[in-house]
């Protein structure tokens, strides 16, 4: 390591180690953080509360677009009726996890960095391990079971918001049967389009908080190390997030 | 305290915004889940139908395109070999004949199937536990065109000697196998 920098592969391989290795931690350490439920609520509050308002705005609007652009593409071929199955399949088992893990990640993956982060900076988590108390307990734990819980609930809350957006303007504006909207919606969404949805945003949930903690804890203690760390949880966390989506979507089809 | 109590309710109305969104998702939409708001009024009457394609539990019953009610179960009976369609009609359609004639009917092109009800002409209603003795099946396409390939070909027969012949002896042919393993 002396003087010649690391390869960009090796890099990789070792962030992505100590990234596992992290999560090992924080697993172990989520049972004693689960037993002073107060800090992991704030934490549910930090992610999940105050990011509602931009998931629901945003879950709106993609559920107005899908309604414009399905009814568009569906006329092409004289079934308009299928547009709320159309937009439910798209917004549950892909939009809603997808769209709210970026959201998320921007909105709540980089406070927790910039938070965590600038604790390490002014030196208060070594205050913490100096006291005999676990940061990792009491800071990291309680802000990844916080994304963890969040992450799920904001993307149905996203599904739900963006079908009545897909009903708003299908059936208000573009004169689809409501009646047919939904009976074809639900004909043909099964219980296991749901879960996958679900199952999703989980996975989703564990990996960007993972990543925002782990980047923020990890953060060179200075202002430009926390702004570098803070950079690197929306890249990193957008890119895994999309690849994760692939692979699941490859699993579940 | 104060901020104490607000960030609580924050917190827990969130929660409960993500969890009525949940059950929405699992009880509302799949017509496979359990639907809430309890049992809905309404009669029940039965059909049979030589073949109701992929008509499903769910779908919409309709008369002169105004949805009076859905299907609540298909089944099959073992003796007659047709399916049973049990549907729901809601309480203030009660003056249905009880000669109506039932068909499935396609929504769109591509689009789900639903019972159409066409009315008849007697004095007396459907009422629960009613059967709907005339009904039509679903059109399934595929024998659509199979049928329409039969009209074709036995019409185009005529025309050429050997197109006949040798769909005669494909005919020859399958009939030699079915014997064979007979």
């Amino acid at each position: 390591m002396s003087g010649t920098r690391p390869s960009l592969l090796s890099e990789g391989v070792r962030r992505l180690g100590s990234t596992t290795l992290f999560l090992a931690g924080l697993i172990i350490q989520c049972v004693p953080a689960l037993a002073r439920p107060r800090l992991v609520i704030n934490q549910i509050y930090n992610a999940g509360a105050r990011s509602l308002v931009i998931i629901m705005l945003s879950g709106l609007f993609v559920g107005m677009v899908l309604g414009l652009q399905g009814y568009d593409l569906l006329r092409r071929f004289g079934s308009e009726e299928a547009l709320g199955t159309a937009a439910a399949l798209g917004l549950l088992r892909e939009l809603a996890p997808v769209i709210t893990a970026l959201l998320f990640a921007g909105r709540a993956g980089t406070a927790l960095t910039s938070e965590i982060g600038l604790m390490r900076a002014t030196d208060q988590l070594t205050a913490m391990e100096i006291m005999a108390v676990d940061p990792v307990r009491y800071v990291a734990a309680p802000r990844f079971l916080g994304g963890l819980i969040a992450m799920p609930l904001l993307a149905a809350i996203f599904s739900v918001i963006g079908l009545f957006g897909a009903q708003m303007i299908g059936v208000q504006l573009m004169g689809v049967d409501k009646g047919v909207f939904w009976s074809q919606t639900q004909s043909s969404v099964g219980l296991h389009d749901v879960s996958e949805g679900l199952i999703k945003s989980v996975v989703f949930g564990i990996a960007c908080s993972l990543i925002a903690v782990h980047e923020g804890y990890n953060a060179t203690p200075t202002a430009e190390g926390v702004g570098l760390a803070t950079t690197r949880t929306v890249v990193a966390s957008s890119v895994v997030t999309l690849l994760l989506d692939y692979v699941m979507t490859a699993e579940f089809l | 305290m104060r901020a104490n109590r607000s960030l609580e309710i924050g917190t827990g109305l969130f929660v409960l915004l993500g969890f009525a969104a949940l059950l929405f998702l699992t009880t509302q939409l799949p017509a496979s889940g359990v639907k809430l708001g309890g049992a809905k009024t309404g009669y029940h009457v039965s059909a049979e139908f030589d073949n109701v394609g992929d008509l499903k539990v769910g779908s919409p019953v309709s008369m002169s395109g105004v949805t009076m009610g859905e299907v609540t179960s298909i089944r099959f009976d073992s003796t007659t070999y047709k399916a049973v369609v049990s549907m729901r009609i809601d309480k203030q359609y009660n003056q249905i004949p009880e000669d109506s004639y039932a068909a499935i009917q396609t929504q769109g092109l591509l689009g789900g199937k639903y019972i159409g009800l066409s009315p008849g002409g007697s004095d007396t209603y459907l009422k629960q536990g009613s059967r709907i003795d005339q009904t039509q099946s679903a059109i399934v396409l595929e024998s659509l065109i199979n049928k329409f390939f039969a009209n074709y070909t036995s019409k185009s027969a005529g025309d050429s000697q050997s197109a006949g012949s040798a769909s005669a002896g494909k005919g020859a042919d399958t009939q030699g196998k079915a014997e064979s393993k007979k």
